[in-house]
């Protein structure tokens, strides 16, 4: 039997993919969906609790972060597109100019 | 977890085809995760992440949630998912990450903090009531979508008004920022010829070569005495001038090399 | 054996009212406003006062001893108990319990002073005006002399302790700048200096003393303080007449502060010859006097004031021994003199009116002399090296004349003034008894042969012998402003002493205000026919050596006491290892303290946050990465806080 144990274990183990994906990997798309990854670990946690209190608010909430989340993707990647015409480069290294 | 190995055997084949969807679209979307982190070139990456999504929906499906698992196959892998792949292909795919960690201890602790995090979510997790799950409702499987609607639009409509707005105000960024504003007029027909016929090269360039096993646009003519012509592979695909990615590749089958497979 | 003397005087004093003065004595406060003004219109006038500038100079203090001696032929008027008259001018300090009027009080003690300084003081200013004539500041010059009569009469006119302090550091003030008056003169600079540091410490003694005063008695006026003092106990009065000493020795030039006289020298003669002969080193000699109710009542002070007295007098012959420069020799000898005074003030009202006397006789011929060795000086352009002098007798004969008069007069040839004042404080010192009396006799004694001694070598050097200056210098007698007063001080130094002792006339005049000695030693007396003897040994043995032989005009090397009296008695290295080095040590210390301890903490909190600073902004490194990592961290911080929180 399935239990949402299981399934919240899955969200854990994913995220943790996710973060450490983040911390990883150098080029900035690859790094985006990392965290997109990291999102959809904590919808399918949202669903599993959802389905846990026999209550819809949890998938509303999950509806909503797919939303945002999109939102996000279309600006995050418009900015990364415009930095990339400017420099050349999608390496997150390169755009260090804010060290001390 | 005991009682799991009973019901196994002595369970539905409902429960047995949950059981097994789950375990193997677990370890399936797991693998591509860390298949994710971990591969070389970005599209591989992407393609990773297009199968933890789909995992993803066929667990809303399991938990009582269809409406949410086909718009996580509409919207989140075939919208936002291939938005992921258009712009790799205008930032470029040949793009490589190099393998060597530019940071020191970056790895070391990402490692530490990635399993720092595991234990005690982990601890979290069992430490959380998790109850047994109720049966599914009727209320859950028919009418999930309206019984979503009416969350939706009574008790969350404000966030689902502020979320709309957000949504016009990212597509408007969006277009603000990919905007390239045009600053000198544009070039007419009578610019460019007057262009190329100062330029010294009136006649058009010479198209890709056409071989007996490759006629990709990115196969470079050959010249009379043997060696290729760069002017014959467009610089996008090839990358010469803007330096990134590796050289152009020595066609196979040209009359230097020996055949090989692309 | 002051006993009964105390007993017979305490009741007088007591029984002196303080009348308020009236008639022509109710002007008193010309006596400081004559000067003052002066002095106001001289340094406030700038250039334009510099050719009448003199004039004013020398008419503020004739104008103001021709009140002093209106207001003595007034005093004479009364009756002996009714003499002591006082006048407030205003109210000077309101507050609270401290309440000081501004107020003077003329009896037989402060005319005495008045009279000596507003008289000297005419003369040596009319004086002043030949011997600065050369000098383009001479204006200013006599603007401060004027200020420097201000404060003195001050000081012995005032009413109370606070207006004596009042004038005691103005004229403190006015010998710094008179003994600076040429500035550029870096040995000046440094005398004038000096001069005002020793004061100073002198003045730390009267300045605790008036606070003492002000914290038993509640009052710092003279009747005030003096109706309680008998009141307090024997260690108060003790320590407020220690205080008083302290600062005395400070004024007068005694051991121990006795290192600035000798270089005061380096102002101008007329200078020297009113603040470090006649007036200002005798105000010491006054506070003691005025204070006799304080004195009276410990002995401890009083013996104390006579051992700085006797000590003081041989250490001022000794070193006037061996000096070469004529005023040097002049101050050591006025130094001398007045531990004269002091010794005499030691002694109770038995000395009292002998110190006073001897002052104002000291203050003639004293101030002759210096006048006289301005003259000389003058004349030799500036040269004040006796060896360089010689057979000036024979080319400058009034100035000799009058030195001579003075000469005599202060080694104690009768019937000159010195023989009539200084024999009875040797015979008071003798009739003190006991151990005590027979030292500071014996003290005086010897010091009344070394000062005949180094007198007469000072008179051979100068004006007998042959000529030891060469062709450059071409001295001739002074003009008739210079030497008018020394004539009339001549006139004094024969007159002045015989006038005050016979027939007791000081005596009876001031017994009222200091009381009488209980004994009275009449003219002839055995200690002063043994000073007389030693006062022949003493011309004997100078003349032996320098009235007979050649004179040198390189100083010889001398005798090991010969090289210590020129060193001042070592005076000089006392201070600097006592005093100056322990100072100049602990300044360094605080400097490196500052330096280091204090500085050093404040730049080490500075550095410590600019050091930090500096290691901290690295984490800043630009790397997204990293910045996520640290995000990442922190979460995992987070959820292990929850769960601790939670568990």
């Amino acid at each position: 039997m399935v239990s949402p144990a299981h399934f919240i274990t899955l969200s854990v183990i994913l995220f943790v993919i996710g973060a450490v994906g983040v911390l990883v990997r150098r080029n900035a798309i690859v790094i985006f969906m990392c965290v997109e990854l990291m999102l959809n670990a904590a919808n399918l946690a949202f669903v599993t609790f959802a389905r846990m209190h026999n209550a819809l608010d949890g998938q509303v909430i999950a509806f909503f972060v797919m939303v945002v989340a999109a939102a996000e993707v279309v600006v995050g990647l418009a900015i990364l597109t415009s930095i990339f015409r400017a420099r050349r480069s999608s390496s997150v290294d390169d755009a260090n100019l804010m060290k001390y | 977890m005991t009682g799991t190995h009973s019901l196994i055997l002595a369970g539905s084949a409902a429960e047995t085809t949950r059981l097994l969807a789950y375990w193997v679209l677990a370890i399936a979307s797991v693998g591509a995760a860390i298949g994710l982190v971990l591969a070389r070139k970005a599209v591989h990456c992407a393609l990773m992440l297009a199968v933890v999504m789909l995992s993803l929906a066929v667990f809303y499906g399991m938990e009582g949630a269809p409406f949410l698992a086909f718009v996580q196959v509409i919207v989140y892998t075939g919208a936002v998912l291939m938005l992921f792949l258009f712009v790799l292909m205008i930032v470029g795919i040949s793009a490589a990450d190099s393998i060597i960690e530019t940071i020191r201890g970056q790895r070391m602790w990402a490692a530490l903090s990635g399993i720092a995090m595991l234990v005690l979510l982990s601890l979290v997790v069992g430490h959380a009531v998790i109850g047994p799950t109720t049966k599914s409702s009727p209320k859950f499987g028919d009418s999930n979508v309206s019984a979503l609607a009416n969350l939706i639009f009574t008790k969350y409509l404000y966030p689902f008004e502020i979320t709309s707005a957000l949504l016009i105000t990212a597509a408007v960024g969006a277009m603000v920022l990919a905007h390239r504003e045009r600053i000198r007029p544009k070039a007419t027909q009578r610019d460019l010829m007057t262009a190329r016929v100062a330029g010294g090269r009136p006649a058009p360039l010479p198209g890709p070569g056409t071989y007996a096993r490759h006629n990709g646009v990115h196969m470079p003519a050959l010249l009379p005495d043997g060696s290729q012509s760069e002017l014959s592979v467009s610089e996008v695909i090839s990358g010469v001038q803007s330096g990134r990615g590796d050289a152009p590749a020595l066609p196979p089958g040209s009359s230097t090399s020996a055949e090989g497979d692309e | 054996m002051t006993g009964s003397a105390h007993a017979a005087r305490v009741p007088e004093l007591a029984a002196i009212p303080s009348l308020h003065a009236t008639g022509i004595q109710d002007a008193a406060w010309l006596l400081l406003a004559l000067p003052l003004a002066g002095a106001v219109i001289l340094l406030l006038g700038g250039k334009r006062a510099n050719r009448w500038g003199h004039l004013v100079g020398v008419a503020m203090p004739v104008l103001a001893f021709a009140y002093a001696v209106a207001a003595y032929v007034q005093m004479l008027g009364y009756p002996a108990a009714q003499r002591s008259r006082f006048l407030i001018m205003f109210q000077w300090i309101n507050v609270g319990r401290f309440q000081i009027p501004l107020g003077l009080q003329l009896d037989q003690l402060s005319i005495c002073f008045v009279l000596l300084i507003t008289g000297v003081g005419s003369l040596i200013h009319i004086f002043a005006v030949g011997y600065m004539s050369n000098d383009p500041e001479r204006r200013r010059f006599f603007g401060y002399m004027n200020l420097f009569l201000a404060a003195m009469l001050l000081l012995v006119l005032a009413n109370n302790y606070l207006g004596l302090y009042a004038g005691w550091e103005g004229v403190g003030l006015a010998s710094y700048l008179l003994i600076g008056f040429w500035q550029y003169k870096p040995a000046a600079a440094v005398a004038a200096k000096k001069a005002f540091i020793a004061n100073r410490v002198g003045d730390v003694g009267l300045s605790l003393a008036i606070m003492l005063m002000f914290q038993q008695f509640g009052s710092v006026t003279f009747t005030g303080v003096f109706g309680s003092v008998h009141s307090a106990s024997h260690g108060v009065v003790l320590a407020i007449g220690l205080l008083l000493l302290l600062g005395a020795c400070g004024k007068s030039a005694q051991v121990p502060l006795q290192s600035w006289l000798l270089d005061a020298m380096e102002g101008p003669t007329p200078v020297s010859a009113l603040i470090h002969a006649a007036t200002m080193v005798t105000a010491g000699v006054y506070l003691i006097v005025r204070s006799a109710p304080i004195f009276d009542l410990s002995a401890g002070a009083r013996i104390a004031v006579a051992i700085v007295g006797a000590v003081t007098l041989m250490f001022g012959a000794i070193i006037g021994c061996a000096k070469d420069d004529i005023k040097k020799v002049l101050a050591g000898s006025t130094m001398s003199q007045i531990g004269y005074m002091m010794l005499a003030a030691g002694l109770g009202p038995a000395g009292y009116v002998f110190a006073i006397a001897h002052l104002l006789a000291h203050g003639f011929f004293k101030a002759g002399m210096f006048l006289g060795a301005g003259s000389v000086k003058h004349e030799m352009d500036d040269e004040v090296d006796m060896r360089r002098f010689g057979g000036l007798a024979r080319v400058m004969p009034i100035t000799a004349v009058t030195f001579g008069l003075g000469y005599l007069a202060i080694i104690g040839v009768p019937p000159l003034s010195g023989f009539f004042t200084k024999d009875p404080i040797i015979d008071a010192a003798f009739a003190k008894g006991g151990t005590s009396g027979a030292l500071l006799g014996t003290a005086a004694l010897i010091g009344a042969g070394v000062t005949a001694f180094y007198m007469t070598r000072l008179m051979f050097m100068t004006f007998a012998g042959e000529r030891r200056w060469d062709d450059k210098v071409h001295p001739h007698e002074a003009p008739p402003v210079m030497t008018g007063p020394m004539i009339v001080l001549a006139i004094g130094s024969v007159c002045a002493g015989g006038f005050l002792i016979l027939s007791n006339r000081l005596l009876n005049f001031l017994g009222p205000v200091t009381g009488v000695p209980p004994t009275s030693h009449g003219i002839w007396t055995p200690a002063g026919i043994a000073a007389l003897g030693l006062v022949v040994v003493g011309i004997g043995i100078a003349w032996l050596l320098f009235g007979r032989r050649e004179v040198p005009v390189v100083a010889p090397a001398g005798s090991p006491v010969t090289v210590a009296a020129r060193k001042d008695l070592y005076g000089d290295a006392v201070n600097e290892s006592l005093l100056m080095r322990p100072g100049q040590w602990l300044t360094r210390l605080s400097v490196y303290f500052d330096n280091r301890g204090v500085d050093g903490l404040v730049n080490t909190v500075a550095a410590t946050f600019g050091g930090s600073s500096g290691r901290l902004r690295r984490v800043q490194s630009g790397f997204v990465r990293s910045y996520a990592l640290s995000m990442l961290v922190g979460a995992v911080l987070l959820v292990g806080a929850f769960l601790l929180v939670r568990l």
